[in-house]
């Protein structure tokens, strides 16, 4: 039925055009920036980001644009951004390109052995912000692969407001810790402090822990 | 609300009643005009409705006569169209059997002529054998008396006539024999002459039936000339047939520009790029069904250029060399197209691969298959998927090129189907305005009657009044002391031109009505 309505539009887009003075809505491109956290213990769960750039990879189309960087100790850098492209406007190039993105990512998570002494966050997201605005993409995505815990070494200072206008911010597979075994408080906290900053900055908030449902993850939206 | 209430009285009831006989007062004083006021505005409505229906209805005919007008001559034309092709076929079939009748003529006189000779080559019959065994057997019969010398003499004489009658037998048999070698050179002879008269038969025939054939186009045509309502019922059926077989194939043509849609859609992203777009359309998309649209542009002027289609009469207009290169150019054209198809149809092919490879590597199914070896089994019969691409890519542009003779009727049917679908709008709303107007006049006078029984108490204490005094006229009577300078006036004007006035009448009849309830 989408091709039936495909070809017909296609048929009927002179009139159209014609008739609106080629006032149709373009669809929007998508920018997905994905901070992926690679502290302490939370490296174990780096095959399920591999996991989940592989199903952005599949899903994405020519024209969209991916980024993935890690959360370190600092991560508002250049630096720390893995892998990123915008795919070509052909779409045999932009599976060349979505191959070379894998291999990127495959090579990274072969690397890496030990994570980083702290966690910053909103250094990662600062940066996506950044990073998202400068594609110029219709629907801007950051998604965190992390516990949420930020841990900022001393003489940093992240506690301030971000924009995020018309950012969608998903936090995936957000790990429960020990203390918060203790305390449940603390999680729904963390997710509590994190979905205000974000909602605050004019964005978009949501949590998405189980995998197996990452078929909402740009969809939904 | 509740101040006007109790505007009279502190008690509700009592104020209530207060107003309701103020209303009823007021009402009843108001009677005559309201009554006025409903029925004319009634009757003004009903009228009004009345004469759109009306007009309605002779647009209705209007249309009617057009539509037959219109139909009366797509059929003549077509008729026209069918009897200059049987004249036509008919000129062919004389300039290419009939032309050859001299020669024919030659040969047929000439077979004649031989069979003549021949038949009087074989009519100079030889001497027949006389008479001379009556002479033998008399001779024979001669009594010898026992002479020795005479029977020698006639044995002799006996012998020498059997010998010249043998002689003369055989001269006869050889002749019969020579007129009977002359009578068989005659057989073929006969057989080429039966054979041209058969060939004469056969045109003669063909002929016949043609001339049949244009018998009958010749008595539509005329039927149709003569506007008879048969041909018209017949062509309009023949039309509504033809929209909905028309209609049909057309489906089914959409359904395979479907297909060839979707088989250059994917490739052409290649071509334009997956990222541009027309307002809210792909660039892609577009091309390709620019593409499509152009096939099928090319097939109709293909098949108006082989005179299949009149959709356009400069091109059937043309001289025929130029006629032939467009014809020429068209099917260029269309193959160069098709070929275009049939290599975007492999591309495709190529593209669903890639993006399966790329799918399989990025969900680590490929390790999974290189190990059962189910890649490996597949890939042997990839080729026919492919192949069958590129000879759909090939095939479709051809069958789409068809289309112009569908849409052809079509578009000649649906001038008739629309005509009948309008004149049948017209009709039913012809109906609903003269049912409107009849309901919206009879309501006019249902809410008179309405208005009287809200009045009723009076109404009815006038008709006491109206009893007990001896000198006391009816409601109307009474109604007519009051002074009524419009009534009045129209009155004199109905009395000056010696009618009554209708409205009068009515306001008399519907008084009396009021009086009944």
């Amino acid at each position: 039925m989408n091709t039936l309505t495909r070809f017909l539009t296609a048929a009927l887009v002179p009139l159209s055009l014609a008739l609106s003075g080629c006032g149709g809505q373009t669809p929007k491109t998508k920018a997905v920036y994905l901070l992926i956290d690679t502290s302490g213990t939370y490296t174990q769960e780096l095959n399920k980001a591999q996991a989940i750039i592989n199903y952005l990879l599949a899903n994405l189309n020519s024209g969209d644009s991916i980024a993935v960087a890690r959360i370190d100790s600092g991560s508002f850098s250049e630096k720390d951004i893995v892998a990123k492209t915008t795919f070509d406007m052909r779409p045999s190039t932009a599976n060349d390109q979505k191959r070379q993105f894998k291999q990127a990512i495959d090579l990274f998570a072969g690397k890496l052995k030990r994570g980083s002494a702290n966690t910053d966050i909103t250094g990662g997201v600062l940066q996506a912000t950044q990073y998202l605005n400068e594609t110029g993409a219709g629907d801007k995505y950051v998604f965190i692969f992390s516990d949420l815990e930020e841990d900022l070494p001393d003489d940093y200072t992240r506690d301030f407001p971000i924009s995020l206008d018309n950012i969608h911010v998903v936090a995936l597979n957000v790990t429960k810790l020990r203390s918060d075994n203790i305390d449940p408080r603390d999680y729904l906290n963390r997710l509590d402090n994190w979905q205000h900053r974000v909602t605050e900055g004019g964005g978009d908030w949501r949590v998405l822990n189980d995998l197996e449902r990452m078929d909402r993850l740009i969809v939904a939206n | 609300m509740d101040s006007l209430l109790t505007l009279w009285s502190a008690n509700t009831a009592v104020s209530a009643t207060v107003w309701l006989l103020l209303a009823m007062t007021l009402l009843y004083s108001g009677r005559r005009p309201a009554h006025r006021i409903l029925l004319s505005a009634g009757g003004g409505l009903r009228n009004v409705l009345r004469l759109t229906s009306r007009s309605l209805v002779q647009l209705e005919r209007h249309l009617t006569r057009r539509n037959r007008e219109v139909l009366l001559a797509a059929a003549r034309a077509d008729a026209e169209r069918r009897i200059e092709r049987e004249f036509s076929r008919i000129q062919t079939m004389v300039a290419r059997d009939l032309s050859g009748y001299p020669a024919l003529h030659r040969d047929i006189a000439a077979a004649i002529d031989s069979i003549e000779t021949t038949y009087r080559e074989s009519g100079e019959n030889p001497p027949l054998p006389p008479a001379w065994s009556d002479v033998v057997n008399t001779i024979a019969a001669l009594p010898s008396h026992g002479d020795p010398a005479v029977a020698k003499v006639l044995n002799n004489i006996k012998g020498a006539v059997e010998d010249t009658h043998k002689e003369t037998l055989k001269a006869w048999q050889n002749s019969s024999a020579e007129r009977h070698k002359l009578l068989s050179r005659m057989q073929p002879e006969w057989r080429t002459l039966n054979s041209k008269m058969d060939e004469v038969a056969r045109t003669v025939d063909g002929l016949d039936s043609r001339t049949h054939q244009l018998d009958k186009q010749l008595t539509q045509f005329e039927e149709i000339r003569r506007g008879e309502d048969a041909a018209v019922r017949s062509l309009t059926s023949s039309s509504l047939t033809q929209f909905f077989i028309a209609g049909l194939v057309l489906t089914i043509a959409l359904l395979g520009g479907l297909i060839n849609f979707q088989l250059i859609a994917l490739p052409m992203s290649e071509m334009v790029g997956g990222t541009s777009y027309i307002g809210a359309m792909k660039t892609s998309d577009i091309a390709a069904m620019v593409i499509i649209l152009i096939e099928i542009a090319m097939g109709l002027f293909l098949l108006e250029s082989l005179r299949i289609t009149r959709l356009f009469p400069v091109i059937s207009s043309m001289d025929d060399r130029m006629r032939r290169r467009m014809m020429i150019i068209s099917l260029t054209i269309l193959c160069v197209l098709a070929g275009i198809e049939a290599s975007l149809a492999y591309m495709r092919d190529l593209l669903a691969l890639d993006r399966e490879a790329l799918t399989q590597s990025l969900t680590g199914m490929s390790a999974a298959a290189e190990v059962s070896g189910v890649a490996a089994s597949h890939a042997e019969f990839r080729w026919i998927p492919s192949i069958g691409q590129m000879v759909m890519g090939f095939i479709l542009p051809f069958a789409l090129a068809f289309i112009a003779i569908p849409l052809e009727s079509f578009i000649h049917s649906l001038r008739t189907v629309l005509g009948l679908l309008l004149v049948a709008v017209i009709r039913v709303l012809a109906i609903a305005s003269r049912s409107l107007g009849n309901l919206l006049g009879h309501s006019a006078t249902l809410l008179t009657h309405a208005y009287d029984l809200l009045i009723m108490l009076p109404l009815s204490i006038e008709r006491l009044i109206t009893r007990r005094s001896p000198a006391g006229g009816s409601t109307d009577e009474i109604a007519a002391v009051i002074p009524d300078v419009e009534a009045d006036e129209e009155e004199t004007a109905a009395r000056a031109k010696g009618r009554k006035p209708r409205r009068r009448v009515k306001e008399t009849d519907s008084d009396a009505e009021a009086v009944a309830v």
